[in-house]
């Protein structure tokens, strides 16, 4: 049984660090020791306890003695820096310590060989092995151990975890920082450690207080220490407390957790860090990942973690790891360190952040590189659009990578079928709280109640919002776009007024962090006036039949239930209409509307579009979405499909992830155009779908956003690629010519 | 061909020069193969003047994407230059092999491109003083690899 407790405390601390640092190997010994003194296990046994003797382990070898002795010297040593000097025990121990893994000791010895009063942390140190090994070991600490097994370890537990990631920051930089030399120490001055680490530890704050209080170098030194405590697993993974740390560091510069460091600001903090110059443009160039010359929280994390690895010695890599990627951060946060739950309780605020921005990262990094290589196609692009730029790709650039670094759910609708005009409307919203959006949004949303259809087409814009860079505001921007477009659709077989096209307003993209909040708010609005939205929301290309009024809404909403897949079709006309508009559908928007019918009238489009996309059941919703991207017609069909998919962000209710149909189709996560889709009253699908918003937000809208993203980055990359191709083909042409005269030309020297 | 892999020891394939305004001094230089780079150099520099001339002549045009390359400069028998200038007058150069007819404009467009948004995304570096030589290992490889392309 005390084996038992013991190998579940090895296990617990493990998974506290993901590894098994050196502090938590010394916190345990020292526990050890308590037990087997037959002291009740406590945490405060571990600070108050000083003359605890050294834990009696069965080691197999009388190296591992020495080393694990050796381990525990420069473990007093570390933390000597904190509780001053100890002195090296007076002999070996017979520590005999079946579970401690000859590896680890020898590993952790050589660490401490390092000898190196300086803080920096040679690579060598912490091999990743390490804590393999440990684990291993821990997990049969009863091999040949006389341990006692700690009584009622659970209780321990959670406080001790929480010193855990205290101590083994603490621990770490002492322990990183020192290369302890190979003398025992005293068991006891150990005890004196752990609780002091565990202390300091408790806080990152006052981690970093210790950083300031020594030397600047140390600071780094902790950073690396901190860092190096979590490349057992990774090299380059961020551990909470680093990442709190340099969200702190963050705030210092710039305080709003979701802007922008400029370039200079952040050249000179990081050239406090006394990198040379051409290191620290190595560093940028990796960490800058959208390359718009400013820092995001991510890249900053990314930027600062790199500093680090450099001053301990670690060689930067060629391209950013993967771990550092600003989409990946979001997800170090849910894995890797997710298992220290104890630690994840403080680090988990700052994860939150950039998880909510990495969600519409992933597609977008992923499709970065090929804007990259399709930079001509983005230039031809712009310049076919009214707004042409010298540097369009770099123009084009920065919209899709800021909003996606930035924000998590980007997407500007695109109104008209240019690119730079969405581009445009991602510019506008970049970096700001769309609030526009959600006005214009809002002012569209009373119509929906009224109209039944109107409400399964706002959904529908809503989804197409995104692709017409209506929704630049995440998810509820969207909406009422999609509910124009549905909206527009109707019209479009009702042919009322036009002018739900005319208005083209292309609403911010709401800020990520608000598009949740703003979604839900926005499906209510929406939800009470899908119809009149959808005419104002979407500015569809003139091909887009106008809007219909909310008034015709009521005539087509008799249509939609019935006419769901005439809805698909006719989203699949929109993408096409707008095929370049990133996927961008509201989902919050539109499970509010998605559950209005389709229309029918739309039904003939849908058939024509249909084949634009292939909307599968959840698709309805999505083509939906895109159909109202497209032109404003929401065949509302699956108005529950389309405005989640409209709003980019994650579908409220089931979120049909449809999306991506095919590669020019938007995503559209429509959750909840599915489930309304069936619906008749398209307003009660839609408060029935908005309170489902929420709980799939969270969940999908991860997923549908990357999936947004990535299509609308396809669609992006492919468009241009035509554009590239055709001017491709006029150049071969004159490329012929010219290589005949060539020819000709070398006729004569063809004998040569 | 073997003919071109003789060629290449004894002419780069392809160079890469990017002079920066108003010196016009070389910023980065990138030869394949790296054997008489110094009858490159001159060349490249000679180029210069041509690449210049264009530019003067091109007045108040309006300055798009198409203008900043500015195609073949001249032609020698052994050689070709071509040349791109961006809109802060940073002129990229480019020597091909003769030999090497497989390259069409296109593609000499398409890597002026990609020089001129690596060259972007350098100046995007706080670090980076403009008029410093180039050392980004980024733009090494990007460099790299489109010369890997072309032989």
């Amino acid at each position: 049984a005390r084996r038992a407790a013991l190998k579940l405390w090895y296990v617990f601390l493990y998974m506290l660090l993901g590894y098994f640092g050196r502090s938590q190997f010394y916190i345990a010994l020292k526990l050890v020791a308590v037990a087997q003194s037959g002291l009740p296990l406590r945490v405060e046994s571990l600070n108050t306890v000083k003359d605890l003797p050294l834990p009696r382990f069965v080691v197999s070898k009388n190296e591992q003695e020495s080393r694990h002795t050796a381990l525990y010297s420069s473990d007093a040593d570390n933390p000597a820096s904190y509780s001053g000097v100890i002195p090296p025990p007076p002999g070996r121990i017979q520590v005999k310590k079946g579970s401690v893994s000859h590896d680890a000791v020898q590993q952790r010895t050589s660490t401490d060989q390092q000898e190196s009063t300086s803080p920096v942390v040679s690579p060598q140190q912490s091999p990743p092995t390490s804590p393999h090994t440990w684990r291993k070991h821990n997990r049969h600490p009863s091999g040949g151990n006389n341990e006692r097994p700690l009584a009622g370890p659970g209780p321990f537990w959670a406080p001790f975890s929480e010193a855990q990631p205290g101590s083994s920051t603490s621990s770490d930089p002492i322990w990183s920082g020192h290369s302890p030399p190979p003398h025992q120490e005293n068991w006891v001055s150990f005890a004196d450690t752990p609780p002091t680490s565990a202390l300091l530890a408790m806080h990152p704050a006052s981690v970093q207080d210790q950083t300031t209080v020594r030397t600047v170098a140390s600071a780094t030194t902790t950073n690396e220490i901190r860092r190096q405590s979590s490349s057992y697993d990774d090299p380059w993974k961020i551990t909470d407390e680093q990442r709190q740390y340099y969200v702190n560091q963050f705030k210092t510069i710039q305080p709003d957790l979701n802007g922008f460091i400029p370039g200079s600001a952040a050249k000179e903090f990081f050239t406090k860090s006394k990198l040379p110059i051409l290191e620290l443009s190595h560093i940028w160039e990796l960490s800058d990942f959208d390359k718009d010359g400013a820092l995001t929280l991510d890249e900053f994390c990314a930027a600062f973690h790199l500093v680090v690895a450099r001053k301990n010695g670690y060689d930067l890599p060629e391209k950013l790891p993967e771990s550092l990627m600003p989409k990946l951060i979001d997800l170090e946060d849910s894995t890797e360190v997710g298992e220290q739950t104890g630690e994840v309780g403080y680090s988990s605020s700052p994860a939150e952040a950039p998880p909510s921005k990495s969600p519409s990262m992933p597609s977008l990094n992923q499709t970065w590189p090929e804007l990259n290589q399709s930079s001509e196609q983005w230039e031809t692009f712009s310049e076919r659009s009214s707004s042409s730029q010298t540097l369009t790709q770099f123009d084009s650039n920065i919209a899709p990578a800021d909003p996606d670094t930035a924000i998590v759910h980007p997407v500007p609708i695109r109104m008209t079928p240019s690119k730079i005009h969405m581009q445009e409307m991602e510019l506008k919203r970049t970096g700001s709280d769309h609030a526009n959006p959600t006005s214009p949004l809002l002012v569209k949303p009373p119509d929906l109640p009224e109209e039944n259809k109107m409400s399964s087409s706002v959904k529908f814009t809503a989804g197409n919002t995104v692709t017409d860079g209506y929704s630049s505001s995440d998810s509820y921007a969207s909406d009422p776009e999609q509910i124009g477009s549905t909206v527009t659709r109707q019209r479009s077989h009702s042919g009322t007024s036009p002018d739900n096209t005319a208005p083209p307003p292309p609403p911010p993209r709401p800020h990520p962090s608000h598009s949740r909040s703003s979604s839900l708010d926005m499906n209510r609005s929406f939800s009470v006036t899908p119809g009149q939205q959808q005419a104002g929301v979407v500015a569809y290309p003139p091909a887009v039949p106008p809007r219909p009024q909310p008034s015709q809404g009521a005539g087509p909403h008799v249509h939609r239930p019935v006419d769901a897949e005439g809805l698909i079709a006719h989203t699949s006309t929109s993408p096409q209409q707008i095929p370049e508009q990133p996927n961008f559908a509201d989902f919050s928007q539109f499970e509010a509307f998605a559950v209005s019918g389709v229309n029918k009238e739309e039904e003939d489009e849908i058939e024509t579009h249909s084949e634009v996309l292939q909307v599968e059941k959840p698709s309805d919703s999505a083509s939906s979405l895109r159909v109202a991207k497209a032109d404003g017609r929401v065949e509302d069909k699956a108005p529950a499909n389309v405005p989640t998919s409209g709003k980019g962000t994650t579908p409220l209710a089931p979120p049909p992830k449809p999306i991506r149909r095919r590669l020019k189709s938007e995503d559209e996560l429509r959750p909840e155009a599915e489930e309304h889709t069936q619906k008749t009253g398209v307003i009660a699908a839609v408060l029935a779908s908005q309170p489902s918003i929420p709980r799939s937000v969270g969940k999908d809208k991860k997923a549908i956003q990357a999936s947004i993203r990535r299509n609308k980055e396809t669609n992006t990359v492919l468009a241009r690629l035509n554009s590239e191709l055709q001017q491709q083909l006029k150049d071969v042409l004159e490329e012929r010519i010219s290589l005949e005269v060539q020819l000709e030309q070398l006729r004569p020297f063809s004998h040569l | 061909m073997a003919s071109a892999v003789t060629y290449t020891a004894e002419w780069p394939v392809l160079v890469s020069i990017i002079f920066s305004p108003p010196q016009n001094y070389p910023l980065y230089i990138r030869s394949v193969p790296t054997e008489n780079e110094l009858k490159f150099h001159y060349t490249v520099h000679t180029s210069l003047d041509v690449v210049d001339e264009k530019i003067s002549a091109m007045g108040k045009a309006l300055v798009d994407q198409r203008e900043l390359y500015l195609g073949l400069l001249y032609p020698t028998e052994d050689y070709k230059v071509y040349g791109y200038v961006t809109n802060s007058k940073v002129k990229f150069v480019m020597v091909v092999d003769s030999s090497n007819t497989a390259l069409r404009d296109n593609e000499i467009r398409s890597m002026f491109r990609k020089l001129h948004n690596s060259y972007t995304d350098i100046m995007c570096n706080p670090f980076y003083n403009p008029g410093d030589r180039i050392h980004s290992r980024a733009f090494d490889n990007m460099v790299n690899s489109m010369m890997m392309q072309v032989c």
